[in-house]
């Protein structure tokens, strides 16, 4: 690696991650204990189907860190465009026949639209107030498809999605899992790259200034509320394209899990074990919540497990208990998730090798975290 | 008008516990500016510590006071939750706010999936005795009996709370804590112990809270996630009254379960608009935050 420019090298990482997860549907290995799902062999469709849906949660948490890492704006909103990028692209390739391109277009042109409005209104306010509103708008979304209007949205039993207008090749959740696989990596890729832009270019460092100092960007004759604003439509974008795949993939939506706030919990926590506000936090966040999320309901299942006492049964056997107390303890003790720990460690050898390295770069590696306010 | 009188009335119960819940929470948010959203796993929790006295205590007790008991379990319940959150997740991360606020996700998405671990995610039933799932007859006017219950713990709720702040010294200190927490601290006075205070107060509330939305609303089912139904509601009150009033959060109560109930009645009833009550809510929360951002009873800053 010392060869390659630094500007590069986290190119370069992306990339052979990205290549190695790409070529996983080739890997037939038989991997023991540590797979998702219920087969041990790498390649079957019981594991590619849990980390496709990985890197779906993975996509969208990169697109909501850029909001509450970046922008340092706590948003509870993430669910209504999921819901809406799931929901309008089921509608229109189910009820309405249309083909794939349309439906995807139509379903992100609907989600800039709701940005735009509701986060106009919700960035009225600020801090804690802005969290309880866009909770509000994202209930309202729930409330309002639980309603079933005109017979759209299936009301609470759902609806589900019928592929027979697609492409073939993102046909079938079961026989196509490889491609859904492809798919939901390239989702993730995609969102990745545009946060990566987003957060590297000119805008970007703005939208970082003003979660370090908004009244100091003000004094310089900016207006932070559009940047602010950008910020939320983009990663509502990403979050409704996260619907998207996520239909493709599990073939049904209902009101439970695409529209309530447990979606907007899920990808919160999935930035905050990571670590908000870095290149890498959200990405390793999602996979280890999400992994962590189906490896414990798999393990709950097992009979060894159910002959467990109830005392330690019953808590164990609970997914969300265990992420619940695992974010806790990330919260109190690890302040910046595991992308913070890699920084912090890193400064720590850098310290110990001290010599020929100042002070000044020590501190730019511990100040990668962002401040807690 | 008969009809318009009980719904009316079962409006202003519903306000009841909107406020039991609201209160601990905007006077947690002025006091120390944390959401706390593990406020929707405390009414959980106060509805099933009285779920689990009325089920364990020996029926030789009688109704009536079982029913007495499970109160008095569902205010310690919640109160003891809160306490225990305060003094071990909330008070180490003194001056990390954002933490503070995430630790209390954490909480409540843990205490639910617990709760549904121990008790299934499917409702159970709370015993109490007829007269509370009977109902009053004043003229023409049907008046279920457990509405009185909660309408009259709201209404005794506002009165003390307000006292409890107007003449006594905690309750002062509280009050001068909400308008400027540092001036407090510099006086010598500890805010710490007020934190913890306030806290245990809301947690006690909420409890309450629980058990008055099984008993008057969910026709005596206790469910897991029934805390964090009534918690969007409850933020809804708090953000319209003017985070930190408490005046703001009984009457932003009154209005907000009012228009639920009327729009419910009167516009619910059309094919598709069944929750319709649920969205004139969120409506008036926009239109509130468009006028007014920092809700109606706001202290002027």
């Amino acid at each position: 690696m010392r060869r390659i420019p630094a500007r590069y090298r986290s190119m370069v990482v992306a990339l052979a991650v990205l290549v190695i997860f790409a070529l996983i549907p080739f890997a037939g290995w038989h991997i023991p204990w540590i797979l998702p799902g219920p087969e041990d062999i790498l390649n079957s469709t019981g594991t590619l189907a849990p980390l496709a849906v990985c890197f779906l949660f993975a996509g969208v948490a990169i697109g909501y860190d850029l909001v509450f890492g970046y922008t340092g704006l706590l948003s509870l909103g993430t669910a209504l465009f999921f819901a809406i990028g799931a929901y309008v692209f089921t509608i229109t390739v189910t009820d309405w026949h249309w083909p794939f391109f349309p439906a995807v277009a139509v379903a992100f042109a609907v989600a800039v639209v709701v940005a735009v409005l509701s986060g106009a209104v919700a960035l009225r306010v600020s801090g804690i107030a802005f969290a309880m509103v866009t909770l509000a708008f994202a209930q309202a979304f729930y409330f309002a498809i639980e309603t079933n209007p005109h017979g759209l949205t299936g009301g609470e039993s759902g609806l589900s999605l019928n592929d027979a207008g697609l492409p073939s090749i993102v046909q079938g959740a079961v026989s196509n899992t490889r491609n859904l696989y492809w798919i939901a990596l390239g989702f993730v890729a995609v969102a990745a790259c545009i946060v990566w832009t987003v957060t590297s270019s000119e805008t970007g460092h703005l939208i970082v200034a003003i979660r370090e100092n908004e009244r100091r960007i003000e004094v310089l004759g900016i207006r932070p509320y559009w940047y602010k604003l950008l910020s939320v439509v983009i990663s509502s974008v990403i979050a409704a394209g996260g619907g998207i795949v996520y239909v493709l993939l599990i073939g049904t939506v209902l009101p439970g899990t695409v529209a309530s706030t447990s979606v907007t919990i899920a990808i919160l926590i999935m930035v905050v074990l990571g670590g908000p506000g870095t290149r890498w936090g959200a990405l390793i966040g999602a996979m280890v919540y999400e992994y962590l999320q189906q490896y414990l309901n798999k393990v709950s299942a097992e009979p060894t497990f159910t002959s467990l006492p109830a005392v330690l049964r019953v808590p164990l056997s609970q997914p969300e208990f265990l992420l619940g107390i695992l974010f806790i303890a990330f919260v109190v003790f690890v302040p910046g998730g595991f992308t913070g720990l890699y920084y912090r460690h890193k400064a720590k050898s850098l310290q110990a090798a001290s010599g020929d390295v100042t002070r000044r770069t020590i501190g730019s590696l511990v100040k990668r975290t962002p401040p807690d306010r | 008008m008969s009809t318009f009188l009980s719904i009316t009335f079962s409006g202003l119960a519903l306000a009841g516990v909107y406020f039991l819940c609201a209160a601990g929470l905007t006077l947690i948010f002025g006091l120390m500016d944390i959401l706390n959203f593990a406020q929707g796993a405390f009414i959980t929790l106060g509805a099933y510590a009285a779920y689990e006295l009325s089920l364990h205590l020996p029926m030789s007790v009688g109704t009536v006071p079982i029913f007495l008991l499970a109160i008095v379990g569902a205010i310690i319940g919640g109160a003891l939750a809160a306490g225990i959150t305060e003094v071990v997740l909330i008070r180490p991360l003194y001056g990390r706010p954002m933490s503070q606020v995430l630790v209390t996700i954490g909480l409540d998405l843990a205490i639910v999936a617990l709760l549904e671990g121990i008790f299934g995610s499917n409702e159970v039933a709370i015993s109490v005795p007829t007269w509370v799932n009977g109902a009053t007859h004043i003229g023409q006017v049907v008046l279920p009996n457990a509405a009185f219950l909660a309408l009259g713990a709201g209404v005794i709720v506002l009165v003390s709370l307000e006292m409890f702040l107007r003449r006594t010294r905690y309750g002062i200190i509280i009050r001068a804590g909400v308008e400027n927490r540092g001036m407090v601290s510099a006086l010598g006075i500890d805010v710490g112990r007020a934190f913890t205070l306030v806290f245990v107060i809301g947690g006690a509330l909420a409890g309450l809270a629980g058990l008055l939305n099984t008993i008057a609303f969910n026709s005596d089912f206790v469910t897991p996630i029934q805390g964090d139904s009534l918690l969007i509601f409850t933020f809804i009150v708090v953000v319209v009254g003017g985070l930190g009033s408490i005046r703001g959060a009984a009457v932003a109560a009154v209005g907000i379960a009012l228009l639920q109930n009327y729009t419910n009645y009167y516009l619910g009833n059309h094919p598709g608009w069944s929750q319709v009550g649920n969205l004139s809510v969120v409506l008036l929360l926009a239109v509130v935050l468009s006028v007014r951002p920092r809700g109606l009873f706001a202290s002027v800053a």
